[in-house]
This record gives structure tokens, C-alpha cells and sequence, in this order.
């Protein structure tokens, strides 16, 4: 049972984490802020029912969205932001390679050196909520599909199929972006 | 099944379609095995691996906020109240007499 007088120094560690995630989570500053210490409250007051020793981590990430969901997805309800068209697979790889005649170390690599952290953000963000959520969850966070499923209160099936998806999406959206600034050529 | 030949070399289009299993980790040692036989004589496949890698790694490193230092004494602030107020609730009042 862990212990509330150590809460601060236990968790304070993950909240740049958190807020990045409540960013992505929300698209705004100010709700990301609000939903950051909604959380942190959350977990003070639930944190003696945490067993110590497990995974602290995904414990308040699942407090996160839960608050999230509950609260602030809610408000902004738009039903088509549900779906995502299906995208195939290694969408930017297939229209970005080919162009370094084979050498040695791609030029593939280099190639994604144009993409600004911005872009990245908004193209996370660009995604439906629930895929936006388990791309951010495995590839932001770094949490496994089984630690995700109990995340998102999902089966593991259901996550697969989220964060394969979400991420072939996200790379249309990188392409999209380079093809604007003219990094990459137009299909 | 699906009627895999045994040990023999598994195709590319199978193995670019588990490549986000196998980038997660989530696969079994035998498969991942097979399919890393597969990549290292494989250049095609063996870049378009090293390509996905990056990806995955240009969205974890480029997605990184940092805390306003308004928030953080916000919060620090919150629970600290919250504390107090469980505290004198359960009558474990500051500086009481003994």
C-alpha cells in the first residue's frame, strides 16, 4: 500500500510525460493543464489503494484517461472523429525510398530529418482520439500492448488494430506535410 | 494453417506485414527469429525495418513537452492542501498539545 507522504516525490517525475500526453490528449493548453492536475489529484487521493512496487507509471496514465474520456472528451463529442480510413502499410516508406540508388545507409533516413517537431505533434494530434491515444501510449510512452489494453480498458486485439492503424495514418499525414514543403515528391 | 513451408525463407510481404510486431516486440522468439534470418539477407526489407525504426523513434523523441513551472507549483499547491484538509479531518490536527 503505498504511501500518500511519498506521492509527490514518487510522481513527479512523470509529468512532462503526462502533459504531453494531456496535450495531445486535448489540443489545448490550458485543458491539457487543467487535466494534468485533475490527474495528479485523482491519484493523491486513490494513491494509498496503489500497490507499491507496480507499475506506477501506467496506474496514473490510466487515471489520465479515464479523466480525460470522462471529462473533456466529452464536451467536444464529433461523431465522425470516430472513424479512419484504412491506410496501407509503410505509406511514407513506399513513396520515400527508391531515391538513393542503393546505397549503404538510406536515404530514407536523412529524408525525415526535414520533419519538425511540430509537425509530428500535429500530425498525433491530426488522428481520430482513439487512435491518437494508443499511438501516443505505445510510441511516445513506450508502453506495451498489454499495458495499454488495461490502459484503455480494451482487449489487446483492439489495440493492434488501433495503433496499426493510427500509425499508417500518421505517416499519410508526415507525407501530406512533406509533399507541402515540397521534401517529398507529390504521388 | 497457412500452409508455411517449414524453415524454408518466408516471403517479403509476409514479413513487412509483421513488421510493427516485430518493432513492438510482441511476437514469439521463434517467429521473431525467423523473421530477423529474413531481414539480414533481405536489403529491401532490412530498410524499410531501419525506415519504421525511425519513425518510431522521430515520434517519441520530437513529442516531448515540458511542465510550466506554473503548473507544477499549482499542483504542489493542490495536494498540499489536500493533505492538510485529510489531516485536521482525521483529527490529527498540526500542533496540538500533548
Amino acid at each position: 500500500m503505498a504511501d500518500q507522504a511519498t506521492f509527490a516525490e514518487d510522481t513527479t517525475g512523470f509529468m512532462d510525460s503526462l502533459y504531453t500526453a494531456a496535450l495531445r490528449m486535448t489540443r489545448s493548453p490550458s485543458d491539457a493543464q487543467d487535466l494534468v492536475q485533475e490527474t495528479y489529484l485523482k491519484a493523491y487521493r486513490g494513491y494509498g489503494g496503489f500497490e507499491a512496487g507496480t507499475n506506477l507509471k501506467a496506474w496514473l496514465y490510466r487515471i489520465l484517461t479515464n479523466t480525460f474520456i470522462n471529462s473533456y472528451r466529452s464536451r467536444k463529442r464529433h461523431p465522425e472523429e470516430t472513424e479512419l480510413d484504412d491506410v496501407e502499410e509503410l505509406y511514407l516508406f513506399r513513396r520515400m525510398s527508391g531515391r538513393d540508388g542503393g546505397m549503404g545507409r538510406s536515404a530514407e533516413d536523412e529524408a525525415l530529418d526535414w520533419i519538425t517537431d511540430d509537425e509530428v505533434k500535429a500530425a498525433l494530434e491530426s488522428l481520430p482520439e482513439t487512435f491518437r491515444m494508443t499511438v501516443l501510449l505505445a510510441d511516445v510512452e513506450g508502453f506495451s500492448y498489454k499495458e495499454i489494453a488495461d490502459i484503455m480498458d480494451v482487449p489487446i486485439g483492439t489495440v493492434m488494430s488501433r495503433l496499426h492503424r493510427g500509425r499508417r495514418a500518421l505517416e499519410k499525414t508526415l507525407h501530406e506535410f512533406g509533399v507541402a514543403r515540397g521534401f517529398v515528391a507529390a504521388p | 494453417m497457412t500452409g508455411e513451408k517449414g524453415g524454408k525463407n518466408i516471403n517479403c510481404r509476409e514479413v513487412l506485414h509483421s513488421v510493427y510486431h516485430f518493432l513492438d516486440g510482441e511476437m514469439t522468439p521463434e517467429r521473431r527469429d525467423q523473421i530477423a534470418r529474413h531481414i539480414d539477407k533481405c536489403a529491401p526489407c532490412l530498410r524499410a525495418f531501419g525506415f519504421e525504426t525511425e519513425i518510431r523513434r522521430l515520434v517519441a523523441d520530437r513529442c516531448r513537452d515540458k511542465v510550466p513551472d506554473e503548473l507544477r507549483i499549482r499542483i504542489a499547491a493542490v495536494i498540499a492542501h489536500e493533505h492538510k484538509q485529510s489531516a485536521s479531518a482525521g483529527g490529527i490536527a498540526e500542533g496540538t498539545e500533548h
